[in-house]
């Protein structure tokens, strides 16, 4: 029986509008090779000078994640020779990284758990290969983009931890508004480092590092794989090698990229070129006051203050601009629940169809609670409301403005539902019958018979009650 | 010997063997004068990593300036096809 053992390493790029050490524009998507300059092609003689902007991200993101800020920092060089590298070397932090020592909690198998961060350090992306036939293509637009790269303690045992850590790092990032977390765009990537050992032993076995990985469920089916060839390996009596496996999305399994005797002896030195980075505790208590409430943080709260189910709380905090729209919907109206599911669904749902964000939303919070104001009432039924949000949603009225356009006004006036009631006790004797003669599952029909001649406007609680005490014995 | 081998691998440096002997017995010497350095009492000063002596924090603002054209940015290169550095094949992915 063997147990796994995962610690991962993630990329993150940090939302800046410039590079690291130069002014080149960082956006996705540019023509190749038109965001570079002598800085980022590492011509001779070109200088670089560190993005602030970077480096107070770096310290938020640190925050966030429990870390100690380090004082004096210093850039190094990182050396390796790759067509994506401009200068021959990366600029990267070695044995001062500006951030130490923290944790972020996960969630998985019903409990939660602390995995140790030992590091997270500021460093510069690589340009963009491209494999062609006649030879690699390469495109430096994304080289010099400020990253942050976080390194966790071997505290991982399975995909689902893995996969759950990752989410939270992912929400956490985003919540801060560091990085914009697309795994397929790259601006989130991830490295998880993985052996086996004997159930009760503390050694670490040989790890085995995993990249290619730009999905979730990449991770997952990654990770799930590995373990089992690992298992397999060593079950036979075998040895695992120490080596980079890339996960091969075609043929769903991991095949050896290099082996350890292979890969690079990186020779860092201090990068003389850039002078140390001092970071007061002035300033890191600066950039605390900025960090929002965490993702985890206002899921709680959600639970405490809305007394919301878990999933609801889930779900509304998974971003900050949906969090932020309910928070909105609830000072206006003090039903979160009800809320809570309308924006689940059917919000959702249409902006997802018109392909919108929460933060492009046509339906401001005012015009979604009129909605669910009428609802509670009982001018119109939740079924009626449902049907008309796609035109509140496409239009500017408001939902008191189309019941009223309409004619959806929910009939409740308890003498022209009595009325109702009497003209289907009239024409369905046989059922009445049957409901008097104990079969009260018919009441059913009845009511939806009353509903089919109020022409859904009737409120179908009411409707039912008055069967109820109509048919009583 | 090995050692200079994979060092001159890693600058990728082809040497002759006349050169990696004539390297090996050059690098020794140098190595031989860091061990005279070694003997000095260096505890508790801190590392030079930066000749501008006292500077710290030269930092700028987060603020986008012009980029080279694409031409610019390829008329040194040996080889471009549709504004991509063109190299010779990699085998296997970084």
């Amino acid at each position: 029986m063997f147990e796994t053992v995962i610690g991962l390493e993630v990329h993150a790029q940090l939302q800046t509008q410039s590079k690291m050490f130069c002014g080149c524009a960082t956006e996705f998507g540019s023509p190749a090779n038109t965001r570079t300059c002598p800085v980022c092609l590492g011509l001779p003689g070109a200088l670089p000078v560190v993005n602030q902007r970077a480096v107070e991200m770096a310290i938020r993101t640190g925050l966030a994640l429990h870390c100690t800020v380090q004082s004096t920092n210093q850039f190094a060089r990182k050396n390796y020779f790759y067509p994506d590298l401009p200068k021959g070397y990366q600029i990267s932090q070695y044995d001062r990284p500006i951030c130490e020592n923290g944790w972020l909690e996960l969630q998985a198998n019903g409990t939660s758990k602390k995995v140790r961060i030992r590091r997270a350090h500021l460093e510069e992306d690589a340009g963009k290969n491209i494999h062609a036939d006649a030879g690699s293509l390469v495109d430096l637009n994304r080289a010099g983009t400020p990253l942050i790269e976080i390194v966790t303690e071997p505290d991982m045992h399975s995909a689902e931890e893995v996969v759950s850590y990752l989410k939270s790092l992912r929400d956490v990032l985003m919540y801060i508004g560091v990085c914009d977390g697309n795994m397929e765009q790259g601006s989130l990537r991830c490295e998880p480092n993985l052996s086996l050992r004997p159930v009760g032993s503390d050694a670490l076995g040989t790890k085995v590092e995993l990249k290619n990985i730009n999905s979730f469920k990449f991770v997952k089916d990654a990770i799930e794989y590995e373990i089992k060839r690992q298992t397999k390996v060593l079950s036979e009596g075998g040895t695992i090698h120490q080596e980079t496996r890339l996960w091969d999305i075609e043929r769903n399994q991991t095949a050896v990229m290099r082996s350890k005797e292979e890969a690079h002896d990186y020779r860092y030195f201090p990068d003389p070129d850039l002078v140390p980075l001092v970071i007061a505790e002035e300033w890191i208590e600066e950039l605390r006051a900025t960090i929002q409430e965490l993702p985890k943080d206002r899921h709680q709260r959600f639970l405490r203050d809305y007394g919301l189910p878990d999933y609801d709380a889930g779900v509304l905090t998974s971003s900050r601009a949906l969090a932020d729209y309910f928070e909105a919907c609830v000072t206006l109206f003090a039903e979160p629940k009800l809320i809570s599911n309308f924006l689940m669904s059917e919000f959702l749902r249409e902006l997802h169809q018109a392909g919108m964000t929460v933060e492009s939303s046509p339906v401001s919070p005012e015009r979604l609670v009129g909605l669910l104001q009428l609802v509670h009432d009982d001018t119109i039924s939740l079924k009626v409301a449902k049907e008309i949000f796609p035109e509140l949603f496409a239009g500017d009225k408001s939902a008191a403005q189309l019941v009223e356009e309409k004619g959806l006004r929910q009939l409740s006036d308890e003498g022209e539902l009595l009325a109702l009631i009497d003209a289907v006790i009239e024409q369905h004797p046989a059922q009445v019958a049957q409901y008097r003669g104990g079969k009260e599952t018919v009441i059913g029909f009845l009511v939806g018979q009353a509903m089919k001649r109020s022409g859904g406007k009737a409120n179908p609680q009411k409707v039912n009650a008055l069967f109820k005490t109509r048919l009583a014995p | 010997m090995n050692q200079v081998e994979h060092v001159a691998n890693l600058a990728r440096l082809q040497l002759s063997r006349e050169e990696l002997e004539r390297l090996s017995t050059q690098l020794s010497r140098i190595l031989a004068y860091m061990e005279e350095l070694n003997a000095v009492d260096t505890a508790g000063i801190p590392g030079t990593t930066s000749v501008v002596a006292g500077d710290a924090n030269v930092l700028r603002e987060d603020e986008v300036q012009p980029s080279l054209s694409q031409d610019q940015a390829l008329r040194n290169a040996p080889d471009a096809v549709d504004g991509l550095f063109q190299v010779p094949q990699i085998i296997s992915d970084r």
